[in-house]
C-alpha cells in the first residue's frame, strides 16, 4: 500500500485540459521523480495533491493519501493534513518566505498551528530544525528576516518549513531550478538526508533528467499532461523504450556536430581584457558613509581569437555577468583596459563606441524579457542596424532582416508579428537574428539556453554551432551549466569571486578540473551519463 | 518608489473586443461620451438662456418647464449645469495636460539620468507635494485675486508631480529589462531609448492616471470654485452653484442637489473608464492614487 | 535603521525649508510691494512706507527671509495687519478647531475603510464585495462639501438632530462641542473611506497572489489566518502611504468644509485673511499647513520602517 496514490487524474481549468488519466504512486521513504518538460502538468499534480489549485481548477479521478481520499476531503481536513502530514517546498526561494516576518516566527507558525504547542516549545523545536537543515544559531537567529539570507539558505528555510513536524510526504516543485549547481548539489543532498532519516516519501519535480536520475528510486514522464512512462529510474533511462523518453534524454546530453575547434593565438586577439576590475558601492552606512565597495570583478584578464568560442563559467553572483557587461561597454569598468580588434572601448563616449558595437552583439537569457512587446519583429531585429554608418533605405532593411530571420530558421513571413506571437524558442532565434543582422565578430550569450526546455535546447545549440561554422562569429557563453559549456565551446574559463581561476581546453579542464572552484562546480554538475552508470551499478 | 507590472502584449483588436465587454469601461464610456456631449451641446443650444436673469421665475423647484428648477435669480439649473460642465471639463482636462506635459518628461528623465538629476527631482516632488491643491489655490488667489485661470495652474501644479512620480516608476520598472539593454547594445542613447521603448511601454499607465487626475482635477474645480477662488460669476461653474445653494437650502434643495449630482455623475464615469482601460490592458498594474 | 531614519529626517528637513523658501517668495517677492498689496489701491505713499517699515520691508531680501524664518521658529508668524494682534494668537483660537475636526475625519475614515478593504478582498467578486465595491465607487465620486449639504439637508433642516453649523466652543462643554463637529467629520471622512477602502481592498488582493501566501497555506493555515497572519501586515505599506496623502486632502478639506458649517477654523480664518488681503496671516497658516504635511509624511515613512523589516536594515 502506497503512501500517495494518484490513479485516473485528469484536471481542467475552465475550459482547458491540464491533466488526462495521470496516475502515479509514492511510499514512505521512497523518491518519486516527476519528469517533464514546462506546460506538462507537473506542477499542477503537486498542487492538486496539495488541493492549492486554482479556484477555476476540476479535478477527477482518485488521489489517496495515507488512506484518505484528498478530491473528496473538506477544506478543514485538507488544512489538518497540509504543514503536518504533507510538506511542501517551491521554486523561486527569493520570494516564497514572507518579508515582514523572522524566519524563526515563519518555521514556528506551523509547529505551534498543527500541535497547540507554546510559543517557546514551537521556537524549540524551529530552532532544531533550522540546525538540521545547515542554518546554525550563531549565525542564523531565529530573529533573521528573509533579507538577511542568501537564495540557497531561503531554500533550507523553506525545507525546514516543510519538514518541520516530520511530514509523510514532502512535495519539491523545482526545488534547486532558481539556484547554481553547487548550491543544487547541497540542497539536493539535505532533501535526500531528510527522507532517510524520517522514512518520508519524496515527490520530485524537475525538468532535469540529470537530477531526477540521481534523486529518484522510480521515475514518471509526463508530457502534455499525460503519463509517456513510468518505472524504476535506472531500466526506463538505459532502456529509453518509449519514444518520448528516448528523445527527453538525447536533448538533454546533445552535442552539436562542430568541425575542429578553432586555435586560439591564430593572428591577431579579437577580444584583450587587461586586468579589469569593477566595484560596487557598498550600501550606505550613514547619511554621508558608504560601507566598503564590493568588488565584483577582481582583476581579470584574458583574450580571445576571431572565430573562438569561449565558456565564461561560476556560480551565481561570482561577476561573470558584469565582466560580460563590461566587454559589451554596458557597464563601467573602475579599473583595467578592454580592446576590441585592438582599439580600447574602456572609457569611450558612445558615439566613439560606433563601430566596435557594430561587431559586437548580445544574446541574453530570457526570450520573454528580451523584445519590446510593442514593437514588431522587423523593427526589433533591425535594432542593431543603428550602428551602421550608412542607415539602410526601408526596403534595404526589410531585405537584411528577412535575410538573419532565414538564418536562424524563422519565415521572413515573421517580420510583421509581434514577439508574443512566438515561443520561447522561437523567441530565442529571434534573440539570436538579431545578434547576427550587423555581421558581428564577437557575440556574448548569457545563459542564453537556460530558460529554454530541454528539446528546444538542444536546438538553439546547434543553431549556436552551425552560426559560428558558418559566419566565424567568436562567441562568449556565460553559462552555470557545464553540459552547455561542453557542447558548444573550444576554451572554458571558471569565475570565483570575481576573480577567474582557471582556464583551458573544455573538456581538458571539465574532465580534469585542478583548482578548488572548478572541482566543486564539476563535482556538482548533474550528469545524466554519470547518474545513469552509478544507478545501474548500485542496483547491480 | 517601485512598480512592478506586466507589458501587455495585445494586439488592438484584441484589447477593442475586451473593451466591449468590460462593464466598467462601457459605463465609464458611455458617461463621459454623454458629459462631453452635453458640453458641446451647450455651445449651440440650451433650454434657457443662463445670461438672463428672470427674477419673477425665482427658485422654482423642479417643473415641466424646468426640469431641476430656477435658482434666486430664476435661471434654469439644467441650462446652467449645462454649461458649467464646459468649464469643469476645460479645466480638469488643461490641469492634466500641464500635469502629463511637465511631468512625464520629468519623470521620465530622471529614471533615465539615475542619480542626482533623479534625487532633485524627488525632492522636488516632495516639495510640490506639500502644498495640496486648494493651499496653491489660495496662494495663488492671494496674490492675483481668484479666476478660472489661476484654479487651472493650482491643480495643473499640483498635478505634475503626481505624473512625474508614475512617469518615473514605470521606467525604473522598465529600464532593467532586457530589450533596454539589447537598445543599449545597439548604441541607442537614453533619449532615444525613452522615446523609443519607455514612453510606449508606460502609456498606459499614464493614461489610467490621466483619467484619474482628470476626475480629481473636476473635484478640485468644484472645491475651490465652491469658496470662490475659481471660475466667476456670471460664468456658471458646478461649484459656485453649489455655493449660491448653500444659504438657500431650506427654501430651495434642489439648488442644490442637481449640481452636486452632475459632479458625482461626472466623476464616477471617469473613475469607471480608468478602472476599466487598466482591467483591459493590465489586468495586473499597480493603480497609483 | 538609523540610516534610514537620518535619510527621512533630513529630506523632510530640506523639504520644509524649500517649502518655507516657497512661501516666503510667492507672498513677499513676485507680487511686487506687499504693503500697496495690503492697503489697496487708494492707500497714500506715506501710509504705504508707514507699513514697509512696519513690516521690515526695507532690509535686504535673504535677511528679511531668515528674520521672518528665525521667527517661525519661536512660533513668531508676526503680527496680523487687520487684527493687530500677534498671528499666531489667532491660529491658536483656530486649531483647537481645524485639529479635532482633521483627527477625528482621519481616525473616522481609517476605523469605516480598514474593516471593508479586508471584508471585501476576503469575499473577493462575491455579493458583499461588489456592493462594498460599489459603494466605494460611489464614494469617490462624491465631492465633500457637497456631501456636507447633504448631510446638513438631511440631520439639520429635516430630521433636526444637529446644528446646521456653528462651533459653541470648547468652554461650553466636550459634548455639545463634538456633536457640531460630527456632521463635519463624517463629510470629510467617508469620501476618503471609500478610497481608502479601495486601495487596502486592492493591496491585501495583490499580496494574496504572492508566493509566501501559497507557502503559508502549504503549512496548514486556513485562508482566513493567512489573511490576518501574513497578508495584512504586508498589504499595509501601501495603505500607509495614502493614509499620509490623505492628510494633506483632508487639512485642504477642513478649509472647505469649515466654511460650509460656519466652524471658525483655520480655514474661515485663511478667507477672512484673503478677502481683508491681510497676507501675514495667509502666510502663516499656510506654511502652518505645509509643515503639518511633511511632519505626518515623515511619520509615515518612519512607519514604514515599523512594517517593513527590509527597510531597517537597508538604507
Amino acid at each position: 500500500m502506497s503512501l500517495l496514490e494518484i490513479e485516473n487524474l485528469s484536471l481542467t481549468i475552465g475550459n482547458t485540459q491540464i491533466l488526462r488519466d495521470v496516475g502515479l504512486s509514492v511510499a514512505s521513504g521512497e523518491v518519486m521523480g516527476l519528469v517533464g518538460e514546462s506546460g506538462s502538468g507537473k506542477s499542477m499534480t503537486a498542487l492538486t495533491v496539495m488541493q492549492l489549485l486554482p479556484w477555476a481548477a476540476r479535478a477527477t479521478g482518485r488521489v489517496t493519501f495515507d488512506g484518505i481520499d484528498i478530491l473528496a476531503a473538506s477544506e478543514d481536513q485538507m488544512c489538518a493534513l497540509r504543514g503536518d502530514d504533507i510538506g511542501m517546498v517551491f521554486q523561486e526561494p527569493m520570494t516564497a518566505l514572507n518579508p515582514v516576518k523572522t524566519i524563526g516566527e515563519q518555521v514556528a507558525e506551523g509547529i505551534r498551528w498543527h500541535t497547540k504547542a507554546s510559543r517557546a516549545d514551537a521556537e524549540d523545536r524551529a530552532r532544531k530544525m533550522l540546525d538540521r537543515v545547515g542554518l546554525p544559531a550563531a549565525n542564523f537567529p531565529l530573529s533573521r528576516y528573509p533579507h538577511e539570507l542568501s537564495g540557497g539558505q531561503r531554500q533550507r528555510v523553506v525545507i525546514a518549513i516543510a519538514c518541520a513536524l516530520k511530514p509523510k510526504l514532502l512535495i519539491a516543485d523545482e526545488p534547486t531550478t532558481a539556484l547554481d549547481v553547487v548550491l543544487q548539489a547541497q540542497i539536493l543532498d539535505l532533501l535526500r538526508d531528510l527522507v532517510a532519516e524520517n522514512r518520508m516519501g519524496l515527490l520530485l519535480i524537475s525538468h532535469d533528467l540529470a537530477v531526477v536520475t540521481e534523486m529518484a528510486d522510480r521515475i514518471t514522464i509526463l508530457r502534455h499532461g499525460e503519463v509517456m512512462e513510468a518505472g524504476d529510474t535506472a531500466r526506463t533511462l538505459s532502456e529509453q523504450l518509449h519514444p518520448y523518453t528516448r528523445q527527453l534524454a538525447q536533448a538533454s546530453m546533445h552535442v552539436p556536430a562542430r568541425a575542429e575547434a578553432h586555435n586560439a593565438g591564430s593572428g591577431k586577439p579579437l577580444l584583450q581584457v587587461e586586468s579589469v576590475t569593477r566595484d560596487y558601492p557598498g550600501p550606505r552606512t550613514s547619511l554621508f558613509r558608504h560601507s566598503a565597495p564590493t568588488r565584483a570583478v577582481d582583476d581579470v584578464s584574458f583574450s580571445m581569437a576571431p572565430g573562438q568560442s569561449v565558456a565564461l563559467v561560476g556560480r551565481s553572483g561570482c561577476g561573470k555577468s558584469t565582466l560580460a557587461r563590461m566587454i559589451l561597454a554596458l557597464d563601467k569598468s573602475t579599473a583595467g583596459t578592454i580592446r576590441f580588434r585592438g582599439e580600447t572601448v574602456t572609457g569611450k563616449s558612445e558615439a566613439e563606441l560606433k563601430p566596435a558595437r557594430r561587431d559586437m552583439q548580445v544574446v541574453f537569457q530570457d526570450p520573454y524579457g528580451s523584445f519590446d512587446p510593442r514593437q514588431k519583429v522587423e523593427k526589433l531585429v533591425a535594432e542593431p542596424l543603428h550602428v551602421l554608418e550608412k542607415k539602410p533605405a526601408p526596403a534595404e532593411r526589410r531585405e537584411m532582416v528577412a535575410h538573419a530571420l532565414h538564418e536562424v530558421g524563422l519565415s521572413p513571413r515573421d517580420m510583421d508579428k509581434y514577439p508574443h506571437e512566438f515561443s520561447g524558442g522561437q523567441r530565442q532565434r529571434l534573440s539570436i537574428a538579431r545578434a547576427i543582422i550587423t555581421r558581428p565578430k564577437l557575440v556574448v550569450a548569457d545563459e542564453p539556453v537556460s530558460a529554454l526546455d530541454v528539446s528546444i535546447r538542444a536546438q538553439i545549440l546547434d543553431l549556436f554551432a552551425e552560426l559560428n561554422q558558418k559566419l566565424g562569429i567568436a562567441y562568449l557563453f556565460i553559462t552555470h551549466d557545464l553540459t552547455v559549456a561542453r557542447a558548444i565551446t573550444d576554451e572554458v574559463m571558471v569565475m570565483h569571486d570575481g576573480r577567474i581561476v582557471e582556464r583551458g581546453r573544455t573538456s581538458e579542464v571539465l574532465d580534469h578540473p585542478q583548482s578548488e572552484a572548478a572541482k566543486a562546480l564539476v563535482a556538482a554538475a548533474p550528469d545524466l551519463h554519470r547518474a545513469i552508470a552509478r544507478r545501474l551499478q548500485e542496483e547491480g | 518608489m517601485t512598480l512592478h507590472f506586466d507589458i501587455p502584449e495585445e494586439t488592438l483588436a484584441s484589447i477593442l473586443a475586451k473593451a466591449f465587454t468590460n462593464r466598467s469601461f462601457l459605463t465609464g464610456f458611455v458617461i463621459t461620451a454623454l458629459v462631453a456631449a452635453v458640453a458641446i451641446v451647450s455651445y449651440i443650444w440650451t433650454p434657457y438662456d443662463v445670461t438672463k436673469l428672470v427674477i419673477a421665475d425665482k427658485t422654482q423647484g423642479p417643473s415641466l418647464a424646468h426640469w431641476f428648477g430656477t435658482d434666486h435669480f430664476g435661471r434654469d439649473i439644467l441650462s446652467m449645469i449645462m454649461v458649467g460642465a464646459r468649464n469643469s471639463i476645460a479645466v480638469a482636462l488643461v490641469a492634466v495636460g500641464i500635469g502629463m506635459g511637465v511631468g512625464v518628461p520629468l519623470g521620465a528623465f530622471a529614471a533615465a539620468r539615475g542619480g542626482i538629476a533623479d534625487e532633485a527631482l524627488m525632492r522636488l516632488n516632495d516639495l510640490v507635494f506639500a502644498f495640496p491643491a486648494l493651499l496653491s489655490a489660495i496662494m495663488i488667489t492671494a496674490i492675483f485675486g481668484p479666476g478660472a485661470i489661476n484654479a487651472i495652474i493650482a491643480i495643473g501644479i499640483f498635478n505634475i508631480p503626481v505624473f512625474a512620480r508614475v512617469a518615473r516608476a514605470g521606467a525604473l520598472a522598465i529600464w532593467p529589462r532586457e530589450f533596454i539593454l539589447a537598445a543599449r547594445a545597439a548604441g541607442k542613447g537614453a533619449t532615444l531609448i525613452t522615446i523609443e521603448h519607455i514612453l510606449p511601454n508606460i502609456a498606459t499607465l499614464l493614461l489610467v492616471q490621466g483619467t484619474i487626475q482628470f476626475a480629481l482635477g473636476i473635484l478640485a474645480e468644484a472645491g475651490l470654485s465652491y469658496v470662490g477662488l475659481g471660475a466667476q460669476p456670471p460664468m456658471p461653474s458646478w461649484g459656485r452653484m453649489l455655493f449660491d445653494a448653500q444659504t438657500r437650502m431650506v427654501v430651495a434643495p434642489w439648488m442644490a442637489l442637481f449640481p452636486g449630482m452632475a459632479i458625482v455623475v461626472t466623476v464616477l464615469g471617469l473613475n469607471l473608464l480608468g478602472d476599466g482601460i487598466a482591467d483591459i490592458l493590465d489586468p495586473k498594474s499597480r493603480r497609483q492614487r | 535603521m538609523t540610516a534610514y531614519l537620518l535619510k527621512r529626517l533630513t529630506i523632510a528637513l530640506v523639504t520644509l525649508v524649500l517649502a518655507s523658501m516657497v512661501v516666503f517668495a510667492v507672498l513677499e517677492v513676485i507680487p511686487g510691494d506687499p504693503a500697496r498689496l495690503m492697503l489697496g489701491m487708494n492707500a497714500s505713499a506715506d501710509q504705504v512706507e508707514l507699513l514697509r517699515n512696519q513690516m521690515g520691508l526695507n532690509a535686504p531680501l535673504a535677511l528679511r527671509y531668515l528674520h521672518w524664518a528665525a521667527g517661525l521658529l519661536s512660533l513668531d508668524f508676526g503680527r496680523s495687519y487687520t487684527y493687530s494682534v500677534p498671528v499666531i494668537d489667532l491660529v491658536r483660537e483656530r486649531i483647537i478647531v481645524s485639529l479635532p475636526l482633521a483627527l477625528i475625519a482621519l481616525v473616522l475614515s481609517t476605523v469605516i475603510a480598514i474593516p471593508v478593504g479586508l471584508f471585501s478582498a476576503s469575499r473577493r467578486g462575491r455579493a458583499g464585495d461588489t456592493i462594498a465595491m460599489g459603494a466605494a465607487q460611489f464614494g469617490v465620486a462624491v465631492p465633500n462639501f457637497w456631501f456636507a449639504l447633504m448631510l446638513i439637508y438631511l440631520f439639520a433642516v429635516w430630521l433636526r438632530l444637529v446644528p446646521a453649523g456653528g462651533f459653541p466652543g470648547w468652554s461650553a462643554g466636550v459634548w455639545p462641542a463634538l456633536k457640531s463637529l460630527l456632521l463635519p467629520a463624517i463629510a470629510l471622512a467617508l469620501p476618503q473611506a471609500a478610497i481608502l477602502a479601495r486601495v487596502a481592498r486592492s493591496a491585501l488582493i495583490e499580496v494574496l497572489h504572492e508566493d509566501y501566501i501559497r507557502t503559508a497555506r502549504a503549512k496548514g493555515m486556513p485562508y482566513r489566518a493567512v489573511l490576518w497572519r501574513h497578508a495584512l501586515r504586508n498589504a499595509m505599506i501601501p495603505v500607509l502611504t495614502i493614509l499620509g496623502l490623505q492628510f494633506a486632502f483632508l487639512l485642504a478639506g477642513t478649509i472647505i468644509i469649515e466654511n460650509v458649517f460656519y466652524l471658525p477654523g483655520l480655514g474661515r480664518l485663511v478667507f477672512q485673511a484673503i478677502n481683508q488681503r491681510d497676507l501675514i496671516v495667509v502666510e502663516g497658516v499656510v506654511m502652518l499647513l505645509v509643515a503639518a504635511v511633511i511632519a505626518v509624511n515623515l511619520v509615515v515613512d518612519l512607519s514604514y520602517a515599523i512594517v517593513d523589516p527590509r527597510l531597517r536594515s537597508r538604507q
